[in-house]
């Protein structure tokens, strides 16, 4: 009897406690924010004395061959540098990475350096996690000269923000067979637009209303859409976005709305493939596409999927003389955690310098199987004359990467105008100036928050 | 204190029903709070605050409907087409099958539980095995049609077939529920009215409007509003039917809370995601109530 009502007791106090615990826990992280926010985070420690080993942690998010480059880089850093020690964490998974950031780095703990998507870089700088490189460590005339120009995304309101190892670019994949079987050289894939037009039709074989093998697909939803805004309109003569970022030209010139036609092209007039009846990227690795504009992430992808595809990769096709491509990039920022201590700043500048060296580009790109992000590379005979990698190294000097205020968003629109034309036969030139539209209300709209 | 056995058992009912209680506190009322919290502010995903904006959040989308080729008023009109043409599909098609199964006595088990299995099964994995039927060219469906010299069709990739065939999967999918509580609601209707009829001379049609339809009418009102409740909420299908654009093409398949989710977790825009999601209830609420009031009359015999 007293112990039945002891149970009875502590099955409402379970239930008391458990309510206490859920609600208290998720309302937790706020208040730290605040508090991180305002008070700037006191250098709780003293400055280490003489001879002792500095501290500093460094994040990334999980993914093997990564944090096996990183550990090796790590050692080679902490041999030269004996007073520091480096603490990697990369046990987080890429699904949980943001939220840990954004529960630990306001609080004050976390990371010194970490590694972040250049295009999450604004709302990390929004954020209060990432404080700008300082000048006489990273010089942007170095950066200018050194890196790939796609590195340009990487500064912010003038300031350079965050600097990378590697780097991915574009390029166009071709199948050998389907060439072959079309009577063309697989060796002599297009090298530009007009080849590209003409190999595209050769290749393409026709089913009815349906197609066996698809020349060439434009697929705004995959990769495509990259290829407009960054290499059809510069090769137009049209660039994509003003230098400030505050206003899309995609239509500001005849320039642009002829780049949008010919991206319209090989679905309308040239028909050597409809993006309604293509799975992308997977009918270019069951052998039924010719040619397929993709990431250097891809190759890993086709190793692993389609090993007996007798593909290559060559560089994006040029018009006109201009050859562009797009990129983009994982890359490395400094927290507010470090830069609350000289002695932390200073031991996490020493890290990332150490690791966005060409030598460090060039154990990454053995290891991970990334392009180093230093021009350096794009010289070097060995990787340029690398079957699969050497398009994609070839494209270094001329890769842009995009500011993107909203990525997901900026891709819809493309994708709406140019559904838009293929299936409800709407005009190319007004779909064109609607997404022009969207995507400049979402630009105005990101402006205007920040005055 | 004594305690009687009668309180007793009492007290433990309510010490059992606490614990269940704080799971509801905790997942569901506290989240829905919250929501109505950051519908209110200019809420920052990063920072987990933000300022209070009144009803910014909410004019927001009120201004968005109005805006040509907006992805929320189509969300909203989407949403109620798919609960127009789906629910009373689901209950028809239901209803008919009941009525059939309740005629055979072989193999009856084994029809249940073939129109039940899509119920148990994921979303995720009928949209799959969807996708791979509607695919274009080499999808199941599409082969069928050029094996009997019909034209193949879009589905998924036009922007007039998608909704259409997507709705049809919701229905296909949980229509093993709708038999379930129709077979239930049919054998509650005892055997004696239907003697009465046919020594009445009624016929089998007279029965079943006169008979089996106004005793069935809770049933009914009930898997109306469940249904009608599903579709407001369609989400999972559309996401994984419509891949490479999530609600496309052309906008032509997304929903309410399809934009919740792209506006939350895609752009971040926390505060007008949270609005979407007390519009939305809102809307529910009305719909339900409506219908409960409309379409249930008492039936006495």
């Amino acid at each position: 009897m007293f112990k039945s009502r002891k149970a009875l007791l502590f099955t409402f106090l379970l239930a008391a406690l458990m309510l206490v615990a859920a609600c208290t826990a998720p309302a937790a992280p706020a208040p730290a924010a605040e508090e991180g926010a305002a008070a700037e985070a006191p250098a709780e420690e003293a400055a280490p004395a003489e001879g002792e080993v500095i501290e500093i942690e460094y994040w990334q998010y999980n993914f093997g061959a990564r944090v096996d480059a990183m550990n090796e880089l790590i050692k080679q850093f902490e041999a030269e540098n004996p007073g520091i020690k480096v603490i990697h964490n990369s046990d987080i998974p890429y699904d949980n990475f943001r939220d840990k950031i954004a529960a630990s780095v306001p609080a004050g703990v976390g990371p010194d350096v970490a590694t972040l998507f250049y295009g999450w870089q604004t709302a990390w700088i929004d954020a209060g996690y990432i404080v700008p490189l300082p000048e006489d460590a990273f010089p942007p005339e170095m950066v200018a000269s050194d890196f790939s120009p796609m590195v340009q995304a990487s500064f912010f309101d003038g300031k350079l923000y965050t600097l990378p190892t590697a780097v991915r670019t574009l390029a166009l994949f071709y199948n050998k067979d389907l060439m072959e079987a079309a009577g063309l050289d697989p060796e002599s894939p297009p090298t530009t637009l007009q080849e590209l037009e003409e190999q595209a039709v050769q290749c393409t074989v026709r089913n009815g209303d349906g197609y066996d093998v698809f020349g060439f697909v434009v697929n705004p939803a995959g990769q495509a859409h990259h290829w407009f805004r960054e290499v059809l309109l510069r090769q137009f003569g049209q660039q994509p976005y003003s230098d400030d970022y505050r206003q899309v030209l995609w239509n500001a010139s005849q320039g642009g709305y002829d780049a949008w036609n010919e991206f319209l092209k090989f679905e309308t007039e040239l028909e050597t493939g409809r993006r309604d009846l293509i799975t992308e990227p997977d009918d270019f690795l069951a052998g039924k596409v010719c040619f397929h504009i993709d990431g250097s992430f891809r190759l890993g992808t086709i190793a692993k999927n389609a090993p007996d595809l007798n593909f290559g990769v060559t560089e994006l096709p040029e018009y006109n003389g201009i050859k562009s491509t797009f990129g983009s990039y994982w890359t490395h920022g400094i927290t507010t955690k470090a830069a609350a201590d000289p002695a932390r700043m200073e031991a996490s500048i020493k890290f990332l310098q150490f690791i966005t060296t060409p030598e460090a580009g060039r154990l990454w790109v053995d290891m991970v199987g990334e392009l180093p992000a230093q021009l350096e590379a794009a010289s070097d005979p060995a990787l340029l004359a690398d079957p699969k990698l050497g398009a994609f190294v070839a494209g270094l000097p001329y890769a842009h990467s995009t500011f993107f205020v909203d990525e997901s968003k900026d891709r819809q629109a493309i994708i709406d105008a140019y559904d838009g034309v293929v299936l409800n036969g709407a005009d190319p030139a007004e779909e064109l100036d609607f997404a022009v539209q969207t995507v400049q209300e979402m630009l105005d709209e990101f402006w205007a928050g920040r005055e | 204190m004594k305690l009687t056995l009668h309180r007793r058992q009492i007290l433990w009912a309510y010490a059992f029903l606490s614990v269940s209680l704080v799971f509801f506190v905790v997942i569901r009322w506290y989240p829905a709070v919250l929501a109505l919290n950051i519908s209110v502010r200019d809420w920052n995903v990063f920072q987990g605050s933000g300022p209070w904006v009144g009803a910014a959040n909410f004019q927001a989308i009120w201004e968005d409907l109005f805006k040509p080729r907006s992805a929320v008023r189509a969300a909203f009109l989407n949403t109620f087409k798919y609960v127009l043409l789906g629910v009373p599909l689901q209950l028809v098609l239901a209803l008919g099958i009941s009525l059939l199964l309740m005629q055979i006595r072989r193999l009856s088990g084994f029809f249940r539980a073939a129109y039940f299995i899509p119920y148990v099964t994921s979303f995720v994995a009928v949209a799959f095995v969807w996708n791979w039927l509607y695919a274009p060219q080499a999808g199941l469906i599409n082969q069928t049609l050029t094996a009997l010299g019909l034209p193949t069709q879009p589905f998924l990739r036009s922007p007039q077939q998608a909704l259409p065939s997507i709705a049809l999967v919701a229905v296909w999918r949980s229509l093993g529920f709708a038999i379930i509580i129709f077979l239930a609601g049919l054998q509650q209707i005892p055997e004696m009215y239907y003697e009465a009829a046919q020594i009445d001379g009624a016929n089998r049609w007279q029965s079943f409007w006169r008979i089996t339809l106004p005793l069935l009418n809770p049933v009914i009102v009930y898997l109306a509003v469940l249904q009608t409740i599903q579709f407001l909420r369609m989400f999972d299908l559309v996401q994984n039917m419509s891949t490479d654009n999530a609600g496309g093409p052309l906008k032509s398949t997304t929903t309410v809370v399809l934009e919740v989710y792209k506006e939350g977790f895609s752009s971040y825009n926390m505060g007008y995601a949270a609005a979407l999601t007390i519009i939305l209830f809102a809307v529910i609420l009305l719909i339900t109530l409506v219908q409960m009031r409309l379409l249930s009359r008492r039936v006495e015999y």
